[in-house]
């Protein structure tokens, strides 16, 4: 067959084979061109590498990272540089925390009293003058915090090194008489002091019984509310951890109601006032049923009273 | 033949490869110049997306580009190989810098290896009611392969139509019912040395050749708007050493030839007319250069500076009616040598008679006019399509070949090597082919 295409015009020389590439490569002599500057081989395949994504991820990152590892692990590898690295570190940093600027030279206790303040002076850990960092100031903060006469308790370190605590002492407002001694109370049951005796603080009141010191305020209440007779009153009594007992003197005991003790409270003393209750010779005045207060008079009026009314004859009685 | 049939095939392995990576280079082997693209393929567009891709070009983005003076082609066929290797060399590497990426694949294009068109035809009859792959398969092997000569390859190889029955012009004939079916393929030869010396210079530049095209080829599928292609036009891609003449029909290729003379041609006659080097030479013909004198020609003089130490040659000046009267004998006789190629490959009975032309010497001002009166009426100046990313400097006539083996790349026809291996001629795979004889007896 023949091609589509026309004859040649000009007859070609006879079609050589495929010449080899040894000799298609030999070097031609030629006339020295002016050629512009090609890569050599070398360069050729250099830059293909270069230009590899692996090869430039390894080369910018994986080797700078390899090369700063393997001279931070050789170096460290000795235990003596990493010990005296340690050391030197250890140096510095004393040297910083032991300037004059963190040093700490006195302590100033406000608004504590006496006793608190010297408690205060014996919990700090080390001994003045010492740098900042030498005061764990939370812990210290919380152990004298856990002091019961201290309800609030702030640190600062003042400019010129001085540490200075602001003390907010909690105020005794009722005593609480237990097996063991008489504690002092805070408005919020919370224990402020202990006392020896009674006589050391006659202007608060009296509580007692177990439990007591968790009723405080109601306590309060109960004595706010029974001001009138309250020179005769000796103090409250928790009685079963629910109600009060009102003790007065000549061994009378008013019985409060567990709720609201207050109203009764009111209601004896309009009571007193009425019909003079309190002076009359009983011994238990029992409020805790609202609806049928009840009274339990004394032995001797007892007796007088069945003589009134002709139960018993008087003389019997004597006998 | 069946070497060359492995080779274009794992040529095809290696460009789905390439595809796959996402990078390939492209390099238009010329007599004038060196150029190398380097495409990106982007991932496909997601499903749900509204805009259909049209073209065929919106898939790839060129990232690096790069042009240089060619060393040692002549004719657009590689004469030495040294230096062809170091211009390849330089210009890959200048585009891979430019792609900041390393590029391992290349499609190659070259214009010369006296290329030749056959026109094959075969014919079987169809083994089921439906034409299915081993039948298509069956059909191109029964096409008689003519003597092509010694020392030839086959380049490119189109199925162009398949006729199923009395019905012709079927695109795919697969499940189609008929009795016998037959094809007309499109058979380009080049000479096979040719080719062998693209493949060693490229292997020697640690590049895997990824497919090889004729540029005459490509730069139709670039230059001819989609209508000629479809209803018949010729392409003259005017190159430096060489002019590629392609016809296109129905959207295949279906003659291709060249012509071994094109710009430098002319360069080479204003150099020896003129007396000037041979860069002289080029830059006159590019800034000067025509076909057509006029009256003002006359008065408008070329100084022809050269550094001879003779004064009186280095200060002569010429009118630009004595070049054009150099220029325009060659570039008629490359004309009337395309119309002698088209007239051989009957393009007068083509139904439409459109020519294009291209390429980098198509650029000679009034080319146009005087084609048109040596070609035929219907002659066009034509421009490859837009690429994504193409530098403008390479957006003129000289890259069609260029942007067409962009898009050779990006959605290559079907050739023959990418149908399916008939089984009878499948030796040594008996396990399929006991598969199959199940298959069809069960």
């Amino acid at each position: 067959m023949r091609p589509l295409s026309a004859d040649p015009r000009y007859p070609r020389a006879p079609a050589v084979g495929p010449r080899s590439h040894v000799q298609m490569a030999a070097p031609q002599k030629k006339a020295p061109k002016m050629r512009r500057a090609a890569p050599s081989r070398l360069a050729f395949r250099l830059e293909r590498l270069w230009l590899t994504p692996f090869v430039r991820l390894v080369t910018r990152i994986g080797v700078p990272v390899f090369c700063v590892t393997l001279g931070l692990g050789l170096w460290l590898g000795d235990s003596g540089r990493r010990a005296d690295l340690v050391e030197r570190y250890e140096i510095v940093k004393a040297q910083i925390q032991n300037r004059p600027e963190f040093r700490i030279s006195e302590l100033t206790v406000d608004g504590a009293s006496a006793e608190v303040e010297d408690a205060v002076r014996a919990l700090l850990p080390v001994g003045l003058p010492a740098s900042r960092f030498a005061i764990d100031l939370d812990a210290y903060r919380a152990a004298i915090r856990r002091l019961d006469a201290v309800e609030n308790v702030a640190l600062m370190v003042q400019s010129g090194g001085a540490l200075e605590v602001r003390v907010t002492e909690r105020v005794p407002v009722i005593l609480w008489r237990t097996a063991t001694g008489i504690e002092m109370l805070d408005t919020t049951g919370h224990r402020t002091a202990s006392l020896t005796r009674r006589d050391a603080r006659p202007d608060l009141p009296l509580i007692a019984g177990y439990g007591a010191d968790k009723a405080v305020a109601e306590a309060l209440a109960i004595l706010a509310a029974a001001k009138p007779i309250l020179p005769r009153a000796r103090g409250l009594v928790r009685v079963g951890e629910r109600r009060w007992d009102l003790v007065l003197d000549r061994d009378q005991r008013i019985l409060l109601p567990e709720e609201n003790p207050v109203r009764a409270v009111q209601r004896t003393l309009a009571l007193d006032s009425v019909e003079d209750l309190l002076s009359r010779d009983f011994t238990r005045l029992d409020l805790r049923n609202e609806t049928r207060p009840t009274i339990r008079l004394s032995e001797a009026a007892l007796t007088a009273l069945h003589e009134i009314k002709g139960l018993t004859p008087a003389k019997a009685s004597h006998d | 033949m069946t070497e060359f049939h492995r080779t274009q095939r794992a040529m095809r392995t290696m460009r789905t490869a390439a595809m796959s990576r996402g990078v390939i280079a492209l390099l238009d082997i010329g007599t004038s110049k060196v150029s190398c693209l380097v495409l990106r393929f982007d991932p496909p567009e997601p499903a749900n997306d509204t805009v259909i891709p049209l073209y065929r070009q919106s898939a790839m983005r060129v990232v690096g580009a790069k042009t240089i003076c060619s060393q040692g082609v002549r004719f657009g066929e590689i004469d030495a190989m040294v230096e062809t290797e170091r211009a390849i060399r330089t210009v890959v590497q200048a585009a891979q810098k430019m792609a900041n990426t390393r590029v391992d694949h290349v499609i190659a294009c070259f214009a010369g290896g006296d290329p030749r068109s056959y026109g094959l035809a075969g014919e079987v009859e169809v083994a089921g009611s439906h034409v299915d792959e081993q039948d298509v398969a069956r059909v191109l092997a029964a096409c008689d392969l003519p003597d092509i000569g010694m020392g030839r390859e086959v380049l490119h190889a189109h199925p162009v139509n398949f006729a199923l029955d009395h019905r012709s012009g079927l695109g795919d004939p697969r499940g189609h019912v008929g009795g016998v079916l037959a094809t007309d393929m499109h058979m380009l030869t080049v000479d096979a040395a040719a080719v062998q010396n693209i493949i060693y210079c490229i292997r020697r530049c640690d590049l895997e050749l990824a497919g090889i095209a004729s540029s005459a080829y490509v730069a139709g599928l670039s230059a001819l708007v989609e209508d000629e292609q479809e209803l018949g036009a010729a392409c003259i891609d005017m190159g430096g050493g060489a002019t590629g003449v392609s016809i296109f029909l129905k959207k295949h290729m279906i003659f291709a030839d060249a012509v071994r003379m094109g710009g430098d041609t002319v360069t080479r006659d204003i150099a020896a007319g003129l007396q000037v080097p041979m860069a002289m030479a080029e830059r006159i013909k590019t800034f000067h250069g025509g076909v057509y004198a006029t009256g003002m020609d006359d008065r408008e003089m070329i100084e022809l500076s050269a550094n001879s130490g003779d004064w009186e040659k280095d200060r002569r000046t010429v009118s630009r009616t004595e070049l054009i009267g150099i220029m325009r004998p060659r570039v008629e006789e490359i004309l009337e040598e395309v119309r002698a190629r088209l007239d051989a490959a009957g393009f007068d009975y083509l139904p439409s008679q459109q020519i294009v032309l291209t390429g980098g010497a198509s650029q000679i001002p009034g080319l146009d006019m005087l084609a048109a009166k040596i070609l035929g009426q219907n002659v066009r100046l034509g421009r490859p399509m837009r690429v994504q990313g193409m530098p403008e400097a390479a957006r003129g006539p000289g890259f069609s070949a260029m942007v067409g083996l962009a898009l050779f790349a990006a959605c290559p026809q079907d050739e023959w090597w990418d149908f399916e291996i008939p089984v009878e001629r499948m030796g040594g795979r008996s396990f399929r082919r006991a598969v199959r004889w199940f298959r069809d007896n069960w």
